[in-house]
């Protein structure tokens, strides 16, 4: 097939295009850019924020000003990025944008970051002429949430929260409320966050360009915790933090640190340092047991996976019949923590008191899950603070260590080995094939001969199924990311018509190597892919690809745990869920 | 060809008959202004006397037509007798019975309830000789106000579904839209877009689901064209919409129509019904292969929902929000299928061009706008009310000849033509042919027709922030232009009639004024700044009196005005001091009085009691 290529000039230089979907993306690819706010490749092209506005010249002489980001591309057209007229629109959006925002920059989580700023400083923007948003104009700050803060004194309006939310979950706990300049984003009914069925999943947040819907911080009671004499503190790293962290110090997304990162984590005084790797180890050996249980029993199929808190939420939230089918294996993150605090303890001499439990999540939603009330366990809970990858890096940044500089280090014993198969849970399939390699072990008492379940892998593709023949036994297995798409999975179990019997779900598109904590590059589709790549990279280059063959983690099972769905697991690494319908807008609407 | 089982001729002679049974005809207009004028009373009042058949002398029969809207809405209520060309204007149901005996039984006028022109002091006889209608050209709004509104009989009678039930039996969609190229109809609704075109490229689409979307969402403060065609003549209408839709090839079509229009709902839900029952509209229309439903739509009464993509999410049940282009509608529209959209005056001309041909209807307007357009003229004119003239009538024209001039004798001063969206014409434009092109050379546009007229007392930044108000308050808030832009505008605009403006403010406004027109996403923001680019081109002056010398040049402006009082006129009568409301006048009697600035309130109620004319704005 010969590719389509058509041509088009970008300021008077010929630049070919072939299904670029709009002039932006063309601009792009021939090394240009142009300021966008409002502008995710991810979701549906808005046109709001006029920033990336640029002259069409037409063959024919006409001219028309419009938004790279919803022209189509079109050959023969002369586009100026340039001029005087699209400079001026540009710099007097950022002038009133500017004159209608909270300037507290120094403050901003988002300082720094901010694309806001970034665009006000790179177009000179010196001195706003328009009135300034006055006392009385603020907006009470949205703190509600375990996850997220929302600033709406910092909102440009550009959509990109709104959009996420609907097209990524499904369910619009953000929408436009009022008109002309009152016009705001609101969670449903004008509710505070906290209190609507927002899943806490952070892609709001992800896709802001600037601190309006920032990630809840916890660094200072982590710092406090890192810095008290009388506490000894445990981290666990989860798998998507090892590719994505080193974004933030100008590494290539997919770069796997996970070194560097036990090494910094050292440096800043943590004092045992885990792979939740490990815990996803141990997710798989539970979870295949119990997949393996259902299937023969015939009990609660399709099996959910439950690893997303996001996810479990959705269910509680909107469809509690659901319940039965979701996994009780708590998630790798709350199965490692349990053992943290049994364990650790028993081997320091100390009491459970003296132990401050910390995992580094890509997840704002592990925030939420954190401050779960089934997992408080001996009146602590089980995992005492869920930092965020981006938390992490600032964490690193503020202790004043050079993180590329950084020679590699080491987990601690006794659980610091871990295989493949948990590297790839942070990436949508990961945790489906994983389950499937053991599975197929505790089916047929082999391992598989081969462990990539390539079908599973790819970020772009938000719904697969994939059909796995374990010796003539046909599973289906359906691999999803983004709520709104397992909803459709989930109609399909209503009405009789889905076929597979193990169903993953990741709330966050791609999966957790896009999570809503991960550092903030949404802007390019292609980092998901690069990072979900480092973890499969990881996976082929481990010894040990099988969570089964884990030997650290087969010592714990002796020792301690006795074996998969045992009664001690039962009682450390398995939960319940909470029905929470009653709450939820769509009962509140009725 | 197509064999119709429907003849519709033979439905129009019976429908005629039918008409002719009603003997001598009363029409009552019942459009929404004569309605809140106490039409319906009118009505009832006849109703009373007309049972008594012995009063109708030479008339067998009387019969009391309620109509749609005659456009003459400050004279009502309208009170017509076609037969004797009669019009009597602001009737009250107690002067029903004096029409009844003296007209009605005796054969003689009642003089008094005639219109008296305001230039001549006259009393018009014949309702075709005052002024107002006599310039007026007629096609949109042909019907208004002579059929009644509510039957479908009276719509067939006046030639209604016969365009359809040709294009039907001629079964050419191609040669529909080529008429309608021909006759060169533009887009009624303000963008003047070429209307066969538009049906081309929807058409060009022809073949999976599409749509015909009639936007009578009518916003434009003042305007009410689209409101009278739905109210008075609801089956002109649907014909239009269901020619247009066998053209592109829909079976489905909405209107849509602001919730503020209780009277149009009704009518027209009314009509699609009565249309359906008699094959008209529905399945196999008039027994050929061709459906079409229409729906009615109501809108939540949001301006920008006027915008035809905003107008579409509305109807898709999302926030009204324009969408950008492109995609356009034709290609991508409603439910993400192809849409024509057209506006409701653009509808109305569309059976009639198909009756009478397109070389009639481009034989009206001038070179690149065809046919009569209709205008909401309101304001500082003699006659206020709902025209229709061919394109290419000058503002003279309509100001001085339908209009009758300025009210009180003033001097004019300006127009503002195409509501928020428009611009400012002052009187050098008073002679240029008003047509699509011109008033956009000139700075204003077509738009959907509003025409507000002002005399020398208007204060023209006071106009122009009137309108930056509306705009800011009607934008979305979807892109920052439009949002943050006209907010922005309309501040500087305050600031300056507050008697605070700098003269850099004026710089500014004007900057802002071309970035929010050439940045905003959509035609509202595009055009929110025209009234105040218009008005600083041609009342610039205007503006700098208000910022240099702090004076508002048409005493409009209160924190501008300045009451005080001729002490060579004043003789010291006290009147004003105990008419002040606070207090702000002092003065013994039979001394010269003086007003405290600082007090004043400049209410003028001073000004307008001083016997000896001592009080004057400065």
């Amino acid at each position: 097939m010969t590719e389509d290529k058509k041509t088009l000039k970008i300021d008077g230089k010929e630049v070919q295009f072939t299904d670029e979907p709009n002039l932006l993306e063309v601009i792009r690819k021939a090394g240009m850019n142009v300021p966008t706010f409002c502008y995710r490749p991810d979701l549906t092209q808005f046109g709001a924020c006029r920033m990336c506005v640029v002259e069409v010249e037409y063959p024919n002489g006409r001219t028309v000003i419009n938004s790279s980001c919803t022209m189509p591309p079109e050959a023969g057209i002369n586009v100026k990025i340039n001029t005087e007229r699209t400079r001026r629109i540009r710099k007097t959006v950022l002038e009133l944008l500017l004159a209608n925002h909270d300037k507290e920059c120094l403050t901003c989580d988002k300082s720094g970051s901010c694309e806001l700023q970034k665009y006000s400083e790179e177009y000179g923007i010196k001195k706003i002429r328009y009135p300034q948003m006055q006392l009385e104009d603020y907006v009470k700050i949205d703190e509600s949430s375990p996850s997220l803060v929302r600033d709406p004194n910092k909102c440009i309006l550009c959509g990109a929260c709104v959009r996420a939310c609907t097209e990524f979950q499904g369910h619009s706990v953000l929408g436009f409320a009022n008109r002309g300049s009152k016009t705001m984003v609101q969670p449903l009914a004008g509710r505070p966050l906290g209190q609507v069925d927002c899943v806490n999943c952070g892609q709001c947040a992800a896709v802001c360009p600037t601190g309006a819907i920032v990630i809840k911080s916890d660094i200072e009671d982590v710092w406090n915790e890192v810095t008290n004499p009388n506490k000894k503190t445990a981290v666990q790293i989860a798998p998507s933090v090892r590719v994505a962290l080193g974004e933030m110090f100008g590494l290539k997304p997919g770069e796997n640190t996970i070194k560097k990162i036990y090494a910094a984590l050292r440096k800043i005084g943590f004092d045992y340092i885990y792979d939740t790797n490990f815990g996803a180890d141990m997710t798989i050996l539970e979870e295949a047991h119990e997949f393996v249980e259902r299937v023969t029993k015939g009990e609660n199929l399709p099996l959910f996976t439950s690893c997303c808190p996001a996810w479990v939420k959705y269910l509680e939230d909107q469809h509690p019949d659901m319940l039965k089918h979701l996994s009780t294996c708590s998630s790798p993150m709350s199965m490692q923590s349990p053992i943290l605090a049994k364990l650790l303890p028993e081997q320091l001499g100390c009491s459970r008191e003296d132990i401050s439990i910390i995992a580094i999540m890509p997840c704002t939603a592990k925030k939420f899950e954190c401050k779960r009330s089934e997992h408080v366990m001996d009146g602590h809970p089980k995992t005492d603070y869920v930092l965020t990858t981006q938390e992490l890096g600032r964490m690193i940044k503020s202790a004043g260590i050079d993180f590329d500089k950084l020679e590699g280090e080491e987990p601690d014993s006794p659980y610091a080995e871990y295989t493949g198969a948990g590297t790839i849970f942070g990436a949508s399939g990961g945790v489906a094939e994983a389950a499937v390699r053991t599975a197929y072990k505790y089916i047929t008492g082999e391992d598989l001969a081969d462990v990539n379940i390539k079908e599973m892998r790819g970020t772009s593709n938000r719904s697969k199924s994939v059909e796995i023949d374990i010796k003539g036994k046909k599973v289906v297995v359906r691999v999803i990311s983004t709520l709104k798409e397992a909803e459709k999975a989930i109609q399909e179990i209503k009405n009789g018509t889905a076929n597979f019997q193990l169903l993953e779900v990741m709330a966050c598109p791609g999966g957790c190597i896009n999570g809503g904590g991960q550092p903030i590059s949404c802007d390019n589709s292609k980092i998901k892919s690069e990072r979900a790549q480092g973890l499969y990279k990881e996976d082929a280059e481990l010894k040990d690809r099988n969570s089964h063959d884990n030997k650290d983690l087969k010592k714990l099972y002796d020792e301690y745990l006795e074996k998969p769905g045992s009664h001690k697991a039962h009682e450390l690494l398995h939960t319940t869920y909470t029905d929470r319908f009653a709450y939820s807008y769509k009962n509140m609407n009725k | 060809m197509t064999t119709l089982n429907i003849d519709i001729k033979e439905e129009q002679r019976k429908a005629q008959a039918e008409v002719e049974k009603q003997g001598l005809r009363v029409l009552v207009c019942c459009g929404t202004g004569c309605m809140a004028n106490g039409s319906l009373n009118v009505i009832k009042k006849f109703e009373e006397l007309g049972a008594n058949v012995s009063i109708l002398g030479d008339y067998e029969k009387l019969t009391i037509v309620p109509t749609g809207c005659h456009g003459f809405c400050e004279q009502g209520v309208l009170v017509i007798i076609p037969q004797t060309h009669t019009a009597y204007v602001k009737v009250k149901p107690e002067d029903v019975e004096e029409i009844v005996e003296s007209h009605i039984k005796g054969g003689k006028p009642v003089e008094r309830l005639l219109y008296t022109d305001p230039k001549t002091n006259q009393k018009v006889q014949k309702s075709e000789d005052i002024n107002f209608y006599a310039k007026q050209t007629r096609t949109a709004l042909a019907n208004c106000g002579h059929i009644n509104a509510e039957s479908l009989d009276e719509a067939i009678a006046v030639r209604g579904y016969e365009a359809l039930a040709n294009v039907l039996k001629e079964n050419n969609p191609d040669a529909v839209i080529d008429t309608i190229v021909k006759s060169g109809l533009r887009g009624r609704g303000g963008g003047g877009f070429p209307t066969g075109l538009k049906w081309k490229f929807t058409a060009a689409n022809r073949g999976g689901k599409s749509y015909v979307v009639c936007n009578g969402d009518e916003g434009d403060p003042g305007a009410f064209m689209d409101r009278s065609v739905m109210e008075g003549d609801p089956h002109k209408l649907l014909e239009g919409i269901a020619i247009a839709a066998f053209a592109i090839g829909a079976d489905e079509a909405y209107i849509y129509v602001r919730a503020e229009y209780p009277l149009a709902i009704q009518r027209l839900r009314k009509a699609i019904k009565d249309a359906e029952e008699r094959h008209f509209l529905g399945k196999n229309i008039m027994g050929s292969e061709f459906n079409l439903e229409i729906h009615i739509k109501e809108g939540a009464g949001a301006f920008v929902c006027g915008e035809e993509t905003a107008l579409m999410a509305s109807i898709e049940g999302e926030r009204g929000m324009p969408r950008p282009k492109p995609p356009f509608p034709a290609n991508k529209g409603l439910f993400g299928r192809p849409t024509l959209i057209n506006n409701v005056e653009t509808l109305a001309n569309v059976p009639v061009i198909m009756l009478k041909g397109a070389d009639w209807f481009a034989s009206m307007g001038t070179e690149t706008s065809k046919g009569t357009k209709t205008f909401a003229l309101t304001g500082e004119v003699n006659n206020t009310g709902l025209i229709e003239v061919p394109m290419g009538t000058t503002l003279r024209e309509i100001v001085f000849d339908i209009g009758g001039g300025i009210r009180g004798g003033k001097k004019f001063k300006a127009v503002q033509i195409g509501g928020p969206s428009g611009g400012c014409l002052t009187e050098e434009h008073l002679d240029i042919p008003m047509d699509y092109d011109n008033l956009t050379k000139a700075g204003a546009m077509v738009g959907s027709g509003g025409l507000v007229v002002m005399a020398e007392d208007t204060c023209i930044v006071e106009v122009a922030r009137f309108f930056m108000n509306f705009t800011q308050n009607e934008s979305c808030g979807k892109c920052v232009p439009c949002r943050e832009g006209t907010k922005n505008m309309l501040k500087i605009l305050e600031k300056i009639v507050a008697g605070k403006g700098e003269m850099s403010d004026l710089d500014l406004l004007e900057e802002l004024a071309v970035a929010v027109k050439d940045g905003s996403l959509c035609g509202l923001g595009k055009t929110a700044p025209n009234p105040v680019l218009s008005t600083l081109k041609y009342f610039k002056d205007e503006y700098i009196s208000h910022i240099k010398d702090k004076k508002c040049p048409a005493g409009v402006c209160t924190a501008m005005k300045k009451i005080v009082i001729n002490p060579e006129l004043c003789r010291g009568c006290t009147k004003c001091a105990r008419t002040c409301p606070v207090g702000a006048i002092e003065g013994e009697l039979k001394q010269v009085h003086k007003i405290n600035q600082d007090k004043c309130i400049k209410c003028e109620a001073c000004l307008n009691g001083c016997p000896f004319k001592a009080i004057g704005k400065e």
